[in-house]
């Protein structure tokens, strides 16, 4: 009964290729997420899902529904606006906040525009997402992006993870930090990219960050922080694609929402820094 | 002159407020130099200038035949995130990062290195520890440790003895003794005269500009030390 529940959506051909590509996402993303989490970038990441959107939407208008033209000209958005938040956190001195909300509503604003004006997008499908749009091109696309990027972040884990841990040694031992750094901020971008056609540009980075966020509360190690924030996300995959197609909603938000969950029973229950583990601390 | 630290009219800024100004002098080859001044007298920001992280707005720093790597910084404590998930080994083997760069991997001879920079300072046994369960006095350790790894023919102190007990400030100092013997550079923050007076030859007074700079018998005289209170 639970195992026809949870498998019996996979004898569909389009849920065995999103699962797929799903797969491929929470093998690369996660690690990236750690690290996001670990630089305090977790807001960033925002920022970056939605001004890929424009781009999207930009290579849609120029060459019709091509997934190159729409994934580059979300690269070269996403990019764009990671190097814009970038140069607005230095420039201002450390009150980003506020800048990173003016770009990514403004981005928002603009992909949303654009898409109106294009005729044959589906605005829904763009942010949210749909299995159905996991074609073998894309799924191909999701299995490149993904491969990249974790040989990318394999090339630049040690300079990245140190700048991140300690910036002032690495730039007086003459490490080059922002050469990592813009590294790794395209790493990221390639990331929530590879994402958007199946889980939608507004939740592509929910599988990066929430496994991520989560997996702080079951290993202390970075290693083990990583391992576990993938296995979340594989189980976060999983479900949220059988909770798609059986609650017919998006498999964008189904799987956030599953990700979702598993954070609040990670914080909840979690081995390290949980409301258990507090709790329990208090009472001996 | 080889390994020496020349500084020829240096003045450093922040945000245009000039903390730093036209200071000239040399730090000789395996000198002990403590720099001492009162708040916001411009020490840290000369360490991070030495070191190249902070470029000077005037003058110039003559680091004659050191490359990056060479000159290791002790930042400040509390400028690291503690919470970072790495143990202290590898946060000391981070003091590899010279002679291996971004790519190369980790020999027997740099793992034991650490191995023994952690029992130099008394972490041994908590090579696997996570840096999040360090005391503060432990944290310092660890960077000391890092310096060790590094082993920089010079090296900048920024405030080592902060929130340390006096046990920790010993073996530390200690450790600088050592440095100092091995016929290394270091240049120490500091602001316990008294320290200074017992162990460090040669003291620059700052405060803002050089006050005094040499011997630290003289340049510790009262009138010196006045006349740093009233610059700064």
């Amino acid at each position: 009964m639970t195992v026809t529940w949870l498998l019996g959506p996979f004898a569909f051909g389009f849920m065995r290729r999103a699962l797929a590509g799903c797969v491929a996402l929470s093998l690369a993303g996660p690690p990236l997420g750690v690290l996001l989490v670990l630089r305090r970038m977790a807001l960033t990441s925002d920022v970056l899902q939605h001004g890929i959107l424009p781009g999207i939407a930009a290579g849609a208008a120029l060459a019709g529904l091509s997934l190159p033209a729409m994934g580059a000209g979300g690269f070269a958005a996403g990019l764009a606006v990671a190097l814009l938040a970038g140069w607005l956190a230095r420039a201002t001195g450390g009150r980003e906040d506020a800048q990173f909300a003016g770009v990514y509503l403004i981005a928002l604003a603009t992909g949303v525009a654009i898409v109106s004006l294009t005729r044959g997008i589906d605005l829904g499908h763009l942010l949210f997402g749909s299995v159905m749009a996991v074609d073998d091109t894309t799924l191909r696309l999701m299995a490149a992006v993904a491969t990249a990027a974790l040989i990318g972040l394999a090339v630049i884990w040690r300079p990245i993870v140190l700048e991140s841990f300690d910036p002032g040694f690495l730039r007086a031992v003459g490490g080059r930090g922002g050469t990592w750094h813009l590294a790794f901020m395209a790493l990221v971008v390639l990331c929530v990219v590879g994402g958007f056609a199946a889980m939608g540009t507004l939740m592509s980075v929910g599988l990066m960050m929430l496994p991520a966020v989560a997996a702080r509360h079951w290993a202390a190690g970075l290693a083990g922080q990583v391992r576990a924030a993938v296995a979340l996300a594989l189980l976060a995959s999983w479900l949220g694609l059988v909770l798609s197609f059986d609650a017919d909603i998006p498999a964008g938000p189904a799987i956030v929402l599953v990700a979702g969950a598993l954070w609040l029973v990670s914080l909840l229950l979690g081995r390290h820094d949980s409301l258990r583990r507090r709790a329990r601390a208090r009472i001996t | 002159m080889n390994d020496s630290i020349v500084l020829s009219g240096v003045s450093c800024a922040h945000d245009g407020r000039v903390v730093l100004a036209d200071l000239s002098g040399r730090f000789a080859p395996g000198s002990l130099t403590a720099v001492v001044g009162p708040n916001g007298a411009g020490k840290s920001t000369l360490l991070r200038a030495i070191a190249g992280l902070h470029p000077p707005s005037a003058g110039r720093i003559g680091r004659a035949g050191l490359t990056a790597g060479q000159i290791a910084l002790l930042p400040q404590t509390g400028t690291l995130d503690r919470s970072f998930p790495l143990t202290c080994a590898e946060a000391v083997a981070c003091g590899a990062w010279p002679r291996l760069g971004p790519f190369r991997g980790m020999t027997r001879g740099e793992r034991s290195g650490v191995a023994a920079a952690l029992a130099a300072v008394g972490l041994d046994g908590s090579a696997c520890r996570p840096v999040g369960t360090l005391s503060a006095g432990q944290m310092q350790r660890l960077l000391f440790a890092r310096l060790i790894v590094q082993d920089a023919p010079v090296i900048l102190l920024d405030e080592p003895f902060n929130a340390v007990d006096a046990a920790t400030v010993a073996e530390l100092l200690a450790l600088v003794r050592r440095w100092h013997a091995a016929g290394r550079t270091v240049i120490a923050v500091l602001h316990d005269l008294d320290l200074v007076v017992h162990a460090f030859p040669d003291t620059l007074l700052l405060a803002r500009e050089a006050i005094a700079w040499g011997p630290t018998a003289a340049v510790l005289a009262p009138a010196n030390r006045r006349r740093a209170r009233i610059a700064a």
